[in-house]
């Protein structure tokens, strides 16, 4: 099946001289929800603002549902909807106003029984005749989102969706995301919480400096580097490592009170038998066991910072950076 | 053609005259019943009549247009403008519009709000003074071709304007002086040789020009020349918003 969304080889070069992606690839498939997680400034907006519509693409090519969102724009813009990152809405309007308004806006006929069900699944059938300056920024951010699904697009743009955004309705917004899963929508979500990745996306890109250092399964991307290791609590502290457990490459913590092992849960044999049978032998007494995996953060840090390394070398060796301002700032 | 689209957008703008009446229609109609009690009554007094025609009425068709000049370019330039203050002009950028629906949908508005607004002035005038209109088909004509002409020229400013003060230099600095220089209040074979020359190159002149000739059958200049006056701003205008959007201007970065 072809993927709803398409980018290929997609550059953008700001008019400063600033490139702020490099040749990315990306697809999305119908119906998932895909997360696309990075730091400020990785070129997340610029990436679904190019898909949109908003800016314009310096070389490379982006489908929607087949259509060119270039060439094609009329066909490829009425798939989709959008959630811009800041609260841009016009204050003065009443909510269902502005909620038919987009509808127009995207060539769709009048259907008030549309807008009344989507409006009562945002909460906000109650509040549709108040101003928009009236209602709160939690508000505001659903009434982007029924704007958004105003005209039914099959995929949904969602930029930040919690950025700024508190617990309660985080929680609401992650529920709405899966309601929109169930009917069949496309979720592309960018967000720089990794919980938020976490918790809601089948396929998690992670993007960084303009670049897409991988897109995978969520579970797979868990399981692949996901490392897991097992603490072992001491009953007496140890001095060092016995010499017959060396192979499992331990490491003594808590001043000689833990050993810590770390092991790939997808590996035929994870070792913690033998392990443990070893310490047995060995004569030491286990008084508990924990164990820990690597959260997504975990993985994202490692991945980000390895990139980060790659790009500005200098940035890694804090010492040569030191002597390199010493230098200018004598 | 996204019809529906245009008809949005032009539905929008109207409800945003709307919200706000009392700036939009009521004060540019108090101005105008302004001007004609300072020119009309007051100074009118004195000066009797110019070209025959009695000096009250000689200044209502100057004071429709000035007034529809200004109010299309405010409205136009304000209508763009502020979406892309706020920020929700992304919404415009995102939607399966082309440019010509946007321009059309915005033009059209405030072109709309502005014939109102000079309808209304011409009602007024009635109540002050004796009004003949010898050609009824011209005036409409000028009228509406003035404001869509000066509603584009608006757009274009909108676009253009990085901030709150650049949106206003324009109207301040060109169409005010322009207007006023233009004819508004006396006929351009009153003024003193050179510049009368000079007046010549102001396109305000034959505009009100022209209007004035539909309502009196008298005209500064030719109100054939005035037509294609009229409709050479109109291309200018129309060139210029056609460069914006083929190159993106100030819209997408």
């Amino acid at each position: 099946m072809p993927s709803i969304v398409s980018i290929e080889q997609v550059r953008k070069t700001y008019a400063t001289g600033l490139t702020a992606l490099h040749a990315v690839d990306l697809r999305i498939e119908e119906g998932e929800i895909l997360a696309l997680l990075g730091p400020n400034g990785a070129g997340k907006t610029t990436l679904i603002s190019m898909t949109c519509g908003i800016s314009s693409i310096t070389s490379g090519r982006i489908t929607v549902g087949g259509h060119d969102v270039a060439r094609d724009f009329r066909a490829a813009r009425r798939m989709i909807g959008l959630v811009p990152q800041e609260l841009t809405i016009e204050i003065f309007e009443k909510v269902i106003d502005t909620v038919r308004f987009t509808r127009g806006l995207f060539g769709m006929p009048p259907d008030e029984d549309y807008i009344r069900r989507l409006l009562t699944r945002l909460s906000l059938w109650e509040k549709r005749d108040a101003r928009i300056r009236e209602l709160s920024g939690g508000m505001k951010r659903r009434v982007l989102i029924a704007k958004a699904l105003a005209h039914q697009p099959r995929v949904l743009f969602l930029d930040e969706p919690t950025a700024g955004v508190d617990v309660d309705l985080r929680r609401d917004m992650w529920e709405m995301i899966d309601e929109l899963r169930g009917d069949g929508t496309t979720v592309v979500l960018t967000t720089h919480y990794i919980e938020e990745a976490e918790a809601i996306a089948d396929r998690i890109g992670v993007i960084n400096r303009g670049r897409i250092l991988l897109v995978e399964e969520k579970e797979t991307l868990m399981r692949r580097m996901g490392r897991k290791q097992l603490t072992i609590e001491l009953a007496e502290p140890l001095g060092a490592v016995p010499a017959e457990l060396a192979s499992y490459n331990l490491e003594l913590g808590d001043e000689g009170r833990e050993l810590v092992y770390a092991y790939d849960k997808a590996a035929e044999r994870t070792g913690i038998a033998s392990l443990l049978a070893g310490l047995t032998a060995a004569g030491i007494r286990i008084s508990d066991l924990r164990t820990a995996q690597d959260t997504l953060e975990d993985i994202f840090v490692h991945l980000v910072r390895a990139e980060d390394r790659e790009a500005e070398p200098e940035a890694a060796d804090p010492e040569a950076r030191a002597a390199e301002q010493a230098e200018v700032y004598p | 053609m996204n019809w529906r689209a245009i008809l949005a957008i032009y539905r929008h703008e109207i409800a945003r005259t709307l919200r706000s009446i009392t700036q939009s229609i009521v004060s540019p109609v108090i101005s105008t019943a302004l001007y004609f009690v300072v020119f009309g009554a007051a100074i009118g007094g004195r000066i009797q009549e110019v070209e025959g025609i009695p000096y009250g009425a000689f200044i209502v068709p100057g004071l429709i247009m000035m007034t529809v000049l200004t109010q299309s370019v405010s409205n136009a330039s304000f209508g763009i403008y502020f979406p892309r203050f706020t920020g929700t002009v992304y919404e415009y950028l995102s939607a399966p519009i082309s440019y010509l629906e946007i321009v059309t949908g915005f033009v059209g508005a405030a072109a709309t709000k502005s014939l109102v607004i000079g309808l209304i002035i011409f009602a007024t005038a009635h109540l002050f003074v004796d009004l003949p209109v010898k050609h009824p088909v011209w005036m409409i004509g000028f009228l509406v071709l003035t404001c869509l002409s000066f509603s584009l020229l608006g757009f274009i400013i909108g676009i253009w304007a990085a901030n709150f003060e650049q949106l206003q230099v324009v109207p301040l600095l060109v169409i005010t002086p322009l207007v006023f220089l233009g004819g508004s209040f006396y006929s351009i074979s009153m003024l003193p040789g050179i510049w009368r020359t000079v007046a010549l190159f102001n396109p305000v002149v034959y505009l009100v020009s022209g209007f004035r000739w539909a309502f009196f059958g008298f005209s500064d200049v030719n109100p054939a020349l005035s037509l294609v006056a009229v409709l050479a701003f109109m291309g200018i205008c129309l060139t210029i918003t056609w460069w914006i959007f083929r190159t993106g201007y100030r819209l997408r970065t």
